[in-house]
């Protein structure tokens, strides 16, 4: 190994009363590369990357991120690996007490030495990156879903993390949007040097992103390689969820 | 696996004293959330400003008008105004105060944060390293802290207004011997107790309605309950609370004219 891969999973098993989500998961990502995880609906992929960042515990397994043990890891130091990492939640998670500035200020003002001026900025910048600067003082009930989804990407961003989590980008987006979006995430490690992790069903997205694919299926790692590797494997699991999309 | 109501009920009241002996552990520590808190605390006090006002007027009269009746039949009637103002400031006041606030706020705020949760905005918080206990539970527990005691002294006041009102309608008393009067057996001791005592109310309405928000699994239903308990909850542990704090005040500052 000429490096250690910047996130590594072994092992890694979470059950939920009953439910075995994840039966032995391992998985590992190597700095710069854009790596995609797949998985028919419920397989655990965002259980899977909420390991990740440490929001869940694995039963069994370790989670490492940047040399360290997240899973082990509490208060300050988790908090430190953390900051590192920018997560975009499926469903957005945006403060809904607070508008769209407010939202992505929120993560500068804690984190950065930024004046006021420069903290507007960064915010408006990274709003025109995701396309909707024009939505700055809206609050997100006023937004729709595709929007949502868009400034909450933006506020994953704002704190230039190196490592960034995408649960399901794309999803709710018009197709010009998927394509503005991936190539987003493409920019992002070919400029920045980013390393991430992203969660998608959609193929268009997974084609413009996708350095290497994770297949998840039955709590493990089905396959891993190239997008047209694992497209055109054999195993019947694959070649249902690829013929049906 | 699923817990009866008796289990659920301890299970919860454990988890409830590690997250009150967390609020003290970290509340003095940074972040300090300044302007949350005071965000907070001016939610608490537009919020119930009104309702206050209205509970501590109808306190007040119906107290003069019901007292009237028995203390006339005693020839008593001048006792009239130091007996309300024992009865609001000591007992009256602070209780119905605190529990209708219990009403007021507990159901918001464990539905506030009960729905962050399911919508994983708390989830993303802890991600952000924001911290959202200090964020969410330590800014508004603190904010009822303060103002609960400030509310209540309100609350106790209009109740007075309302009883000075009733009592000039009925024998029109004159106002300056209705307030010697009403403060000739109250002592600061139980001015600063009892209204001191709603702080500690405010921090179980707090706790209670955080801790429920905060701890919600799974979706919209769970929030209902959530609020649903969180006032509950308060309520009774405000009456249970009282007592032990009232026998505490006596054997400390004895009783009122020993
Ligand atoms: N906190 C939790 N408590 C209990 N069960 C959970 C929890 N989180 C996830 N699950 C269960 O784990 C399974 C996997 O969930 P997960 O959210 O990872 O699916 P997913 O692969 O992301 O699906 P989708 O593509 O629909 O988002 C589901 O059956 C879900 O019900
Ligand atoms: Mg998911």
């Amino acid at each position: 190994m000429s490096q250690d891969p910047i996130i590594a999973l072994r092992g890694v098993k979470k059950r939920f009363g009953a439910l075995e989500v994840l039966r032995g998961i391992d998985l590992t990502v190597d700095q710069g590369v854009s790596s995609v995880v797949m998985g028919g609906s419920g397989s655990g992929k965002s259980v899977l990357i909420k390991h990740i960042v440490g929001l869940l515990k694995p039963d069994a397994g370790q989670v490492w991120v940047k040399g360290k043990r997240v899973d082990t890891l509490e208060g300050d130091a988790l908090d430190e690996v953390r900051l590192s990492i920018g997560y975009l939640f499926q469903s957005g998670a945006l403060f809904d007490s607070m508008s769209v500035f407010e939202n992505l200020e929120f993560f500068l003002e804690r984190h950065t030495r930024f004046s006021k001026a420069e903290r507007e900025e960064r915010i408006m910048e990274h709003l025109s990156m995701v396309g909707l600067p024009e939505k700055r003082d809206h609050r997100p009930a006023e937004l729709s879903g595709g929007q949502k989804k868009r400034i909450a990407l933006a506020r994953a961003l704002v704190l230039e993390p190196d490592i960034i989590l995408y649960d399901e980008p794309t999803t709710g987006l018009d197709p010009v949007s998927v394509r503005s979006v991936s190539e987003l995430i493409v920019r992002l490690r070919e400029d920045l040097g980013v390393t991430s992790v992203a969660i998608t069903h959609d193929l268009l997205c997974a084609e413009i992103i996708a350095d290497e694919v994770h297949f998840l299926f039955e709590g493990r790692v089905l396959a891993s390689g190239t997008l047209e590797d694992v497209r055109h494997a054999q195993e019947p699991a694959l070649r249902e969820f690829f013929g049906s999309t | 696996m699923a817990l009866s109501p008796v289990q659920e009920f301890f299970a919860d009241f454990g988890e409830l004293c590690r997250y009150m002996g967390r609020f003290f552990a970290r509340f003095w520590r940074r972040p300090f959330e300044g302007r949350e808190l005071l965000r907070q605390m001016d939610e608490v006090g537009s919020k119930s400003f009104l309702l206050t006002s209205v509970t501590g007027l109808a306190i007040g009269v119906v107290l003069a008008m019901q007292s009237r009746g028995t203390l006339v039949r005693f020839g008593a009637e001048a006792v009239l105004p130091s007996m309300l103002a024992l009865s609001v400031i000591k007992e009256i006041g602070p209780v119905i105060t605190s529990l209708v606030l219990a009403g007021r706020l507990g159901a918001g705020m464990a539905a506030e944060i009960g729905s962050m949760r399911v919508t994983e905005q708390i989830d993303a918080l802890e991600v952000a390293a924001l911290k959202p206990f200090h964020f969410l539970i330590v800014t508004r527990t603190l904010a009822c802290m303060i103002m609960f005691p400030i509310l209540t002294m309100w609350t106790d006041s209009v109740a007075l207004i309302g009883g000075y009102a009733e009592s000039y309608l009925a024998s029109g008393m004159d106002y300056r011997i209705f307030i010697s009067t009403a403060f000739e057996t109250i002592r600061i001791s139980d001015v600063i107790v009892d209204t001191g005592k709603t702080s500690v109310f405010g921090f179980l309405v707090g706790m209670v309605s955080c801790y429920l928000g905060f701890t919600v699994r799974g979706g919209t239903r769970e929030v209902g309950r959530a609020a649903m308990r969180a006032v509950v909850g308060a309520s009774l542990l405000i009456l249970l609370t009282d007592v032990v704090i009232v026998r505490l005040s006596i054997m400390i500052f004895g009783d009122v004219g020993t």
